[in-house]
């Protein structure tokens, strides 16, 4: 797919890659076997029809290729840009085996661009049936709570997204950077989930406005979906972590992204605008980080990983994408303490590690060399190392059964061990990807759909 | 949007305004606070309420000018619209079962402690509120804690132009001397909450403060706010915003309050050009 030169890229915060030319579209769409046996919707976590969206492009029917994909496939502008197909669709497509998987992603963004590219009353709009009178409340407008809304809403019930910041989307909005998924991208995806009657309200935090027990016994709720996601940032708990210019990568990137400090002071939101700065973490997220920093006007920004970059759990694409605009990679090193000065960062001391046996996670695990600590002369630090259940989860559900990392606990179907509360995506999950609490979400909303059918 | 009912100003810098808000304020209680943006292109900034009306769906809340979202605030009158308004957020301010308790309330702080003194007055704690400020002119709400069931009201100003002269912890030491408190709470800038802690610490007497680091989000999902108490970090907005004056590092807390001071100073000034008013 062709994508911006990294110097120019890396200037502003404007889309990274530019989407396929109908040409581009038409020729990857002949690469697809249009197996009789397709493997590629198995990988699928929503199990959208692949064959049968890219025969539609041959054919030269993106129209007819989106109502396809949007039978499974929720915000498919936001799916065929962030979901990791090379693990999922693309990975199990037959072509795969012997070389080059057709790029089933980016042709999902080529239909869903197409599609968004029209005015309003032209696109696709998933059919709803006829209204049930039921109401459920979605807590959350991230990827989970967006796709178990709309599924809701398609099954004909009526569905309040409450969400605690001023915008929705979630982690769509403030954690992902506009230059990998554009927010005019995500605010047309969640006008069409109002088009078919779904209702959010922002500034609405649950568990201080209600709690998820008062929404079904006194707002006249039927029935909740929890998907509010694992946002509490973690830290190292290392020395010198709350000076001055040490984030977390969510602070980071929601100053950036949700309150847009790239643009202050036209935006009140300050950020801190390193000269030097350390990412610490080997995540999509910290790949995210250290590109922001970039354009946000560093001379350098590094990433500091415990292991090698074979263990990085980033994309790919994300890695390449990362090392093409100037990213440093600073393999083997273990932060021990971050150093300053005046309560500023200036620098942060490292120690050395060595890849030893496998670990639990099947990774080779780091082991430190002895005597072997430096420092990194740095005056920003970016902590990118996980997150945990939201803290408000306490509040909002204090009764519902967790496990003992504190995620909720669900069924196969996101029902959790309360009447008509069912949970999903990052909050049952821990960190995972936008699909899969996605396709958490649809399931959630299936199994709630039958629950209400049966008390009639 | 959320509309304001009423805006007034207490003194040169001081402002108060009631912001249409029911289901903000049908939940709120003394101690915790609630996160606005002024219009689109507004910050996030937490502020503490002052005083909110359940039945009424108002919130109340007192602010000094001090940068872009504050000299915004100071602008707004009745029928001005806020973007955005969410809470209440934190943990309310443990009251009752406290005895004899000293509420500090210095600068804008005295409308955070009006609140507190009153619920603590409610839940049968005896109260006595010592109200700091620079000088007389910046003393606010004096009448609605003359109206409290107080055990006593000591008034404290900087340069002696209203009540005793000198700092509110003269009185608060007074106390501890003469073993007539039995808890402090104190809510002011940093500084006055460090030296009050550090004023009841020789006398063991358990200190509450409420600190106001800087927030993003308020909902525990940026760290910005972190605090280290007794040698953990904690965050304000889901941990705090109350904690054991004891144990609170004050000079991180203050440090971490400056980081933006400049970014601040520059778009105040660069606000303040195309502003009306002459700050």
């Amino acid at each position: 797919m062709p994508e911006r030169a990294p110097l120019e890229r890396i200037a502003d915060f404007a889309e990274v890659n530019l989407g396929y030319s109908d040409q581009d579209a038409l020729a990857e769409a002949e690469r697809c076997l249009q197996c009789r046996d397709p493997k590629c919707s198995e990988g699928c976590p929503v199990g959208v029809d692949i064959k049968s969206f890219i025969a539609r492009i041959l054919e030269g029917d993106a129209a007819g290729s989106i109502e396809v994909i949007k039978e499974r496939g929720p915000l498919p502008a936001v799916c065929g840009r962030v979901c990791p197909q090379e693990e999922q669709c693309e990975a199990s497509c037959v072509l795969a085996r012997t070389g080059e998987p057709v790029a089933i992603g980016r042709l999902e963004r080529y239909v869903a661009d197409h599609d968004l590219a029209g005015a309003l009353e032209h696109r696709c709009r998933p059919a709803a049936d006829e209204p049930t009178g039921r109401r459920v409340a979605v807590i959350g407008s991230g990827p989970a709570g967006l796709a178990c809304a709309g599924e809701l809403a398609c099954r004909g019930h009526e569905v309040t997204v409450f969400e605690s910041l001023h915008v929705p989307g979630g982690v769509l909005v403030y954690g992902i950077p506009e230059f990998r998924l554009p927010k005019e991208i995500v605010a047309s995806e969640i006008e069409m989930l109002h088009q078919i009657g779904v209702k959010i309200v922002t500034d609405a935090v649950i568990g201080s406005i209600h709690t998820v027990q008062e929404l079904l016994d006194e707002e006249g709720f039927d029935a909740a979906f929890i998907g509010i996601g694992a946002g509490l940032p973690v830290f190292l708990g290392i020395p010198g972590e709350n000076l001055n210019g040490v984030y977390s990568s969510n602070e980071f990137l929601t100053r950036v992204n949700l309150m847009r400090a790239h643009e202050f002071p036209k935006s009140d939101t300050p950020v801190w605008r390193g000269r030097k700065v350390a990412v610490l973490g080997g995540g999509n997220v910290a790949m995210d980080a250290a590109r922001t920093a970039l354009r946000l006007g560093a001379e350098e920004a590094f990433l500091i990983y415990r292991r090698t970059e074979d263990e990085m759990p980033a994309r790919r694409e994300e890695l390449r994408h990362a090392r093409a605009e100037g990213v440093d990679f600073r393999m083997l090193c273990a932060p021990s303490e971050i150093v300053g000065r005046d309560g500023f960062v200036t620098g942060i001391v490292v120690t050395r590690m060595e890849l030893g046996e496998p670990d639990s996670s099947g990774r080779r695990a780091p082991v430190c060399v002895v005597g072997s600590e430096f420092e990194i002369e740095c005056d920003t630090v970016i902590v990118a190392i996980g997150t945990r259940p939201n803290a408000t989860l306490g509040k909002a559900a204090p009764a519902v059964g967790l496990d003992r990392r504190g995620y909720v606990v669900t069924d196969d179907d996101g029902a959790t061990d309360l009447p008509g509360v069912y949970a999903g995506g990052d909050i049952v999950t821990g960190s995972a990807t936008v699909i899969l609490a996605m396709g958490a979400g649809k399931r959630a909303a299936r199994s709630i759909d039958g629950w209400l059918a049966s008390r009639g | 949007m959320f509309q304001v009912i009423a805006a007034r100003q207490l003194s040169d810098a001081v402002f108060e305004m009631t912001v249409d808000a029911p289901a903000v304020a049908r939940k709120a209680a003394a101690g915790q606070f609630f996160i606005l943006r002024a219009d689109e292109h507004g910050e996030r900034v937490p502020f503490t309420f002052s005083d909110w009306s359940a039945d009424e769906g108002w919130i109340r809340f007192v602010f000094m000018r001090v940068g872009v979202t504050t000299h915004k605030l100071s602008h707004m009158a009745a029928g001005d619209s806020l973007a955005d308004l969410a809470g209440p957020l934190g943990n309310a301010t443990v009251v009752g079962g406290l005895g004899r308790v000293a509420v500090v309330g210095g600068g804008v702080g005295a409308a955070v402690a009006y609140p507190v003194a009153r619920a603590m007055c409610a839940a049968g704690d005896r109260v006595t509120v010592i109200l700091g400020a620079r000088t007389a002119g910046l003393l606010i709400l004096r009448e609605e804690f003359e109206a409290l069931p107080l055990e006593g009201l000591v008034i404290v100003t900087d340069d002696g132009s209203e009540g005793v002269k000198g700092l509110v912890t003269h009185p608060l030491k007074e106390m501890c001397e003469q073993r007539a408190v039995d808890h402090v709470m104190a809510i002011g800038p940093a500084i006055m909450m460090k030296f009050c802690a550090a004023t009841t610490r020789e006398y063991g007497v358990p200190t509450t403060v409420s600190l106001n680091p800087i927030m993003v989000d308020g909902t525990g999902m940026c760290g910005a706010c972190r605090v280290t108490v007794g040698g953990q970090t904690k965050f304000g907005c889901v941990d705090g915003p109350d904690f054991d004056g004891h144990l609170v590092d004050f000079e991180e807390l203050m440090s971490r309050q400056r980081v933006y001071v400049d970014d601040e100073r520059s778009a105040d000034a660069e606000y303040s050009r195309g502003c009306s008013c002459r700050v």
